[in-house]
């Protein structure tokens, strides 16, 4: 239990490092960018307003150590304050998750469902047709910025074919409501934004399926798995990829942060109106509440993550218990 | 974006171990020539850093002089059309390769620097010194990093300076946990027992005598590190966080994105510096994955492996 313990250590303190961010920042800031930004809201509930002069040092007159406890004191009770129209920071976050929970979730289990059969069926063929093109081509491709896919699939199918729409989450004269047209609109804008994402990050997980299956294929339990006479499928899948597979499970969380920072540019291609969106919005709208929230909240999904995928790590592999 | 392999670098142990001799970096880049992906990226970096060094060969124009016909298509006088404001695009892309190049190059070698005195240390010191780097390391995994540099690059004035101040403190991280692991299976090694019998101190032992151990290994780091901070570079700017009046492909991205250059027919002003950016992120990338052949061979190509058994 000691690592379980260790990973719970490193979740408070990474957490504490980003509001201790969130809180240097603004005070670094040149000029006093907040006051002017603070000074803008009118009407603003009092509570919320102060949380805000609490975060950004505006009309603080106290210890600085007193107002760094009542700043950590507000993150915890979710006092982030109001955005630039008023409406509170949480409120607006939890209107924008769903379409990036739906976009990303979606892409990155395809990706990584793709990614992975793709490399177990490649490190089994090795040298093989397959093998020969799929995994330099793919590699090449995640190298690629993401949005430059985006900007490519949105010429081809967008402006060339006419296929798909390249913008919003849903068409602007849809009325939102549970009917299949409405979920079939829905999805035909999710295509393009998702397929951008599937195609950067499947060759992320085709390359490190790759070469653990080959490390693994190597092993002495395999060849006894061959001489015993079984089906190669089974080899493939029961002897091989099963133990392959397990470092791409803990990396799968690790990666999580890409991923969602890949999303971030990927909603600004697409114009699509996710947690990403509303991050680059927050910052050509001066919304520093906004801004300073999201940081936040994309650290503590990127941390809940990574704890869940080590509870899982520990109940799979019983070597990591006592490490 | 680039996203980086997770197993990348990390079987990069064998050739990053072997003692400084002449003969073993003799095979090592030798392997590295023959290998087709090795030279195709290096010939990309060359052709570019030509670009960056010698803009005034290929163009003839001033790139901010907005004093041509406005959103023209490609054509002899123009290659690659005209911007909104009347700008050749092609001149732009030439005069914008130099800044890109420095910051992605600048970054690198910091950020390796960085990761190296971080990672080595942590691995010879080890205790309480191990325990503080190796959690500083990991909170620098963890936080996202484009949020994170969104944050801070918002928050510092714009321009090229604080691209690679945000960017180096970024990108440190994943090397230096490579690093400290390939330190931690050093440090039982006699060469250092010995350097520690002779009195050295830790900075003699980690600079002289561990780190010229690592050469290939940190040619990797930088490697590894140079493919993110493209993406990164360009991401960043293309979300308008960059300064708009410095010429790099990141800021040009942003600018035909702004002004919807994709849909108003305008392809080439955005398509080019976004393959531009593509080009030059495939590049490193294809020399790191050539390294990691070299480092571990079972990654090799089979059919290679068969040409040197016969031979």
């Amino acid at each position: 239990m000691t690592y379980l313990r260790r990973r719970l250590g490193l979740f408070l303190v990474t957490l504490w490092a980003a509001l201790t961010i969130n809180f240097a920042l603004p005070r670094l800031m040149p000029g006093n960018e907040a006051q002017a930004v603070l000074a803008t809201l009118h009407g603003v509930n009092p509570a919320a307003l102060h949380a805000l002069e609490i975060e950004f040092g505006v009309n603080v007159h106290q210890n600085i150590i007193l107002t760094y406890l009542q700043y950590l004191g507000n993150c915890f009770t979710g006092q982030l304050g109001v955005d630039h129209y008023g409406i509170p920071v949480v409120t607006a976050l939890l209107q924008a998750l769903p379409w990036t929970l739906g976009l990303v979730g979606i892409a990155t289990v395809l990706a990584f469902l793709i990614g992975t059969l793709v490399g177990i069926l490649t490190a089994w063929r090795r040298g093989g047709r397959m093998d020969a093109f799929l995994p330099p081509l793919l590699f090449i491709v995640s190298s690629f910025p993401i949005f430059f896919m985006g900007l490519v699939l949105i010429l081809i199918f967008g402006v060339m074919l006419n296929w798909l729409p390249i913008g919003g989450n849903y068409s602007l004269d849809a009325t939102p409501s549970l009917s299949l047209p409405f979920i079939g609109d829905v999805i035909t804008h999710a295509i393009l934004p998702g397929a951008t994402l599937v195609v950067v990050t499947a060759g992320l997980w085709i390359f490190s399926m790759r070469n653990n299956m080959i490390t693994t294929l190597a092993e002495d339990y395999v060849k006894m798995g061959r001489a015993k006479g079984l089906a190669p499928w089974r080899i493939m899948l029961d002897y091989a990829a099963r133990n392959a597979i397990l470092p791409n499970l803990t990396g799968f969380a690790m990666q999580l942060g890409f991923v969602l920072g890949g999303a971030i540019l990927v909603e600004y291609t697409f114009s699509y109106p996710g947690l990403g969106y509303l991050f680059y919005t927050s910052t050509t709208l001066h919304d520093l509440p906004m801004m300073q929230g999201l940081f936040l909240f994309y650290t503590m999904a990127v941390l809940v993550c990574v704890l869940a995928a080590d509870l899982v790590t520990a109940l799979v592999d019983p070597r990591t218990r006592d490490a | 974006m680039a996203i980086p392999a997770i197993g990348s670098n990390s079987a990069l142990g064998g050739a990053g171990v072997s003692a400084p001799n002449t003969s073993a970096r003799v095979r090592f880049l030798r392997t590295l020539f023959s290998s087709k992906k090795a030279t195709a990226g290096l010939v990309i970096i060359l052709v570019i850093s030509f670009v960056a060094a010698f803009p005034g060969l290929l163009t003839h124009d001033d790139p901010n002089a907005a004093i041509y016909g406005i959103e023209q298509g490609p054509s002899l006088q123009h290659l690659l059309g005209t911007t909104l404001v009347g700008q050749d695009v092609f001149c732009q892309l030439i005069y914008g390769t130099r800044l890109t190049l420095v910051i992605v190059v600048v970054v690198s070698v910091i950020a390796t620097l960085l990761s190296m005195i971080i990672g080595i240390t942590a691995a010879y010191l080890g205790g309480l010194a191990d325990r503080g780097l190796s959690l500083l390391t990991d909170i620098f995994l963890i936080i996202p990093t484009l949020p994170l540099l969104i944050v801070l690059a918002f928050y510092l004035p714009s321009g090229a300076s604080t691209m690679i101040l945000v960017l180096c403190l970024t990108s440190w991280a994943f090397q230096a946990r490579q690093l400290r692991s390939q330190g931690l299976s050093l440090r039982s090694r006699d060469f250092l027992a010995s350097a520690r019998v002779r009195g050295e101190r830790p900075l003699y032992i980690i600079l002289v005598e561990i780190v010229p151990t690592m050469t290939s290994l940190l040619a990797a780091s930088f490697l590894g590190v140079a493919v993110y901070v493209v993406g990164f570079a360009a991401g960043l700017q293309f979300l308008g966080l960059g300064n708009s009046s410095e010429l790099t492909w990141g800021t040009l991205l942003y600018q035909a994105q702004a002004n919807d250059a994709l849909v108003s027919g305008n392809v080439w002003w955005e398509l080019s510096p976004g393959l531009a950016v593509a080009l030059l992120g495939a590049g490193f990338a294809l020399l790191n994955y050539a390294f990691d052949e070299i480092g571990n061979p079972a990654l090799r190509p089979a059919r290679r492996r068969r040409d040197r058994s016969a031979s």
